[in-house]
């Protein structure tokens, strides 16, 4: 047994006032803050239901043979979203879906400022650095918790709990991808009067493009993983025909919207790495590697 | 000083140009006054010493080259004149203006406007066409895009890319990527042109191809380049006067011939020995002087050793004659000979 060195239970019960406190008189100011990100993560739900479910198909297989100009890719996207339909699990995909476009839009605002910023100083990569490995290991539910209490069951925490969850790769990758433009480039546009700002716009941001790319596609693949857990706390969706299906043992239930979140997961995981293939190809680097 | 910032004639002025890599440079600056070498330097403070009280004039519409080996510093020298690198002491003053008191906006501006840089790697981008490349410095300058892509396309045109202003630099050979390269110097028509190692990493006839279009260039625009290399060859063929940096120190400065045939030290005496010196001497440093007799055959001024060689094979003297036609001196095929012969080692049975 580790000696008990200090008394740690006043240190507890410190960090659950504190949160008791927070709740009781700053609940309702942070409720009106995280209002906008709910009236995004309501717009697209509306927008996703409201649109017919044809047109849907018709601009995710159009958006899929932009990125390859290949018929393989529109075939596997348009198999993933019948199956969603026939499988009657289609209005809960698009609640699913409205949920990672919300989060990796607001993380996408979030992460590349933060990821710009942690590229430009080292201390200020030391520092956050530690940030994000907490954000991505920490349990999920430890801050799930505390964000319910403050917020109240419902789409907000499920929405906030999915951006820390899924933002920390998009940093990374933006930070990496703004850190390894060819530093002989970089010299060259020093050399002719650029400044910080011409060379972030006009040189290392599209040069780092495809990394930062690589990074949206980790938010969205890691912001699909969290919709089981999201819908514990009231996100709906397919995780929650997820969670029904464990709950009343309907191992089919729980197997086709397990299914279905894969569908999505495919879908946007082989859209989003074609175009990265593509901005690759543009810019010359898919031969160098 | 207030001569070197006064005197119209020159481009680039560097006086004790010195520059330590390291935590703390002031220090080991010290040590290296007090008369310790650069290894010494380097064991005792860990600190590197790029270059080591250099002190250049460079005169303005000359190709003016800095040769050395990797290392040298030559590299580090080159990026001091438009402060990519900050020197740790010294003046560096450019078309009259002191660049070291410049502040940020200033500098920009400098380099938006007076000085234009070619690089070993190219440094192209590679999101952008050619003909985006090559009106970068303008866009950055804020010239209009009417007006930069004109001026981009007649640049392009002049080293010989016409047809390829749509192409992706990816999709040149490096010969082609370094003629954008020049192309995107040119069309900032800044006075001064640095050259960085611009055609190291270009195969022999290609580099041989470019060194000849950038003379052809010089003599027409008439701009001051400081060209770097470690190829002496390259430096006696393009140069105007030549400087030789060994360990972040000057050995000697000017003119090819000077250094072909007065060599300063053992380190350039090494490269003198490997080199063609057909090819380094101009007839005019080694000619009788003065018009003499007229002479059957005439050479013009710039004409080199290995120009004349294949004439005295009919003729006994040669003549050369200045811009205007007119004799300005001669020589024989002994002077040519005694020329070359100098400095090459005497054979071991003349000795004994």
């Amino acid at each position: 047994m580790f000696p008990e060195l200090i008394d740690t239970r006043p240190l507890r019960r410190a960090v659950d006032d504190a949160l008791n406190w927070v709740v009781r008189e700053w609940g309702g100011a942070f409720e009106a803050a995280a209002h906008p990100l709910l009236m995004l993560l309501l717009a697209i739900e509306d927008l996703l239901i409201a649109t017919p479910w044809w047109l849907i198909i018709a601009i995710l297989v159009g958006v899929a043979w932009l990125s390859t100009r290949n018929w393989k890719l529109p075939a596997v996207v348009l198999g993933a979203l019948l199956f969603l339909g026939v499988m009657d699990l289609w209005e809960d995909a698009m609640t699913t879906m409205a949920l990672m476009i919300a989060a990796t839009l607001t993380a996408i605002v979030i992460a590349i400022p933060v990821g710009v910023w942690m590229s430009r100083s080292l201390n200020v990569r030391k520092s956050i650095t530690p940030l994000l490995d907490l954000m991505q290991t920490l349990p999920s539910f430890v801050y799930l918790i505390p964000t319910v209490m403050i917020f109240g069951p419902g789409k907000i925490p499920a929405l906030i709990a999915t951006i820390v969850y899924a933002s920390p790769p998009l940093v990374r990758l933006t930070d990496l991808g703004l850190r390894s433009v060819d530093p002989a480039v970089m010299e060259a546009s020093r050399a002719f009067g650029t400044n910080p700002r011409q060379r972030l716009l006009g040189v290392q941001i599209p040069l780092a493009l495809p990394t930062i790319l690589a990074g949206v596609n980790q938010t969205t693949m890691m912001a699909l993983s969290m919709v089981v857990i999201a819908s514990m706390i009231g996100a709906g969706g397919l995780g929650y025909q997820v969670l029904q299906g464990i709950g009343r043992l309907e191992v089919s239930r729980g197997l086709f919207a397990g299914l279905g979140i894969v569908a999505l997961a495919i879908i946007f995981d082989r859209v989003t790495q074609a175009f990265g293939k593509q901005l690759q190809a543009r810019i010359g680097l898919a031969e160098a590697r | 000083m207030s001569d070197i910032t006064t005197n119209p004639e020159l481009a680039i002025a560097m006086r004790g140009v010195t520059k330590i890599f390291g935590d703390d440079p002031q220090t080991a600056l010290a040590l290296l006054r007090s008369g310790k070498t650069k290894t010494e330097v380097q064991t005792e403070t860990n600190h590197v010493v790029g270059l080591d009280n250099v002190s250049l004039d460079i005169a303005k519409g000359q190709i003016f080259v800095v040769m050395g080996l990797s290392g040298s510093g030559k590299s580090t020298l080159i990026r001091h004149v438009n402060r990519l690198i900050e020197p740790t002491a010294g003046e560096i003053i450019v078309n009259g203006t002191d660049v070291l008191k410049m502040d940020l906006d200033a500098l920009r501006t400098y380099r938006r406007t007076q000085i234009a840089m070619v690089f070993q790697k190219f440094g192209l981008l590679p999101h952008r066409s050619v003909i985006d490349n090559v009106a970068y410095g303008l866009e950055v300058r804020g010239v209009g895009k009417d007006e930069r892509l004109a001026t981009a396309a007649k640049w392009i045109e002049t080293v010989g890319l016409s047809g390829y202003e749509q192409s992706q630099p990816r999709q040149l050979s490096g010969g082609q990527q370094q003629r954008v390269g020049l192309a995107r110097a040119l069309a900032m028509d800044t006075d001064i042109i640095l050259m960085d190692e611009a055609f190291s990493a270009l195969d022999p006839l290609i580099r041989s191809g470019m060194q000849d279009q950038l003379i052809e260039l010089q003599k027409s625009l008439g701009k001051t380049i400081l060209f770097i290399t470690h190829d002496f060859d390259e430096a006696l063929k393009i140069g105007d006067r030549i400087a030789v940096l060994k360990d972040g120190a000057l050995q000697q400065e000017g003119k090819p011939e000077d250094i072909v045939l007065r060599p300063a030290n053992e380190h350039i005496e090494e490269f003198v020995r490997e080199v063609n010196k057909a090819r380094a001497i101009h007839v005019r440093s080694i000619m009788t002087k003065g018009p003499g007799e007229p002479c059957k055959i005439l050479v013009p001024r710039d004409a080199r050793c290995e120009d004349v060689l294949p004439l005295f094979a009919e003729h006994e003297w040669v003549g050369v004659q200045d811009e205007n036609g007119i004799q300005i001196g001669s020589i024989t095929a002994k002077q040519v000979i005694r020329a070359l012969a100098r400095h090459t080692p005497a054979p071991v049975d003349a000795v004994a």
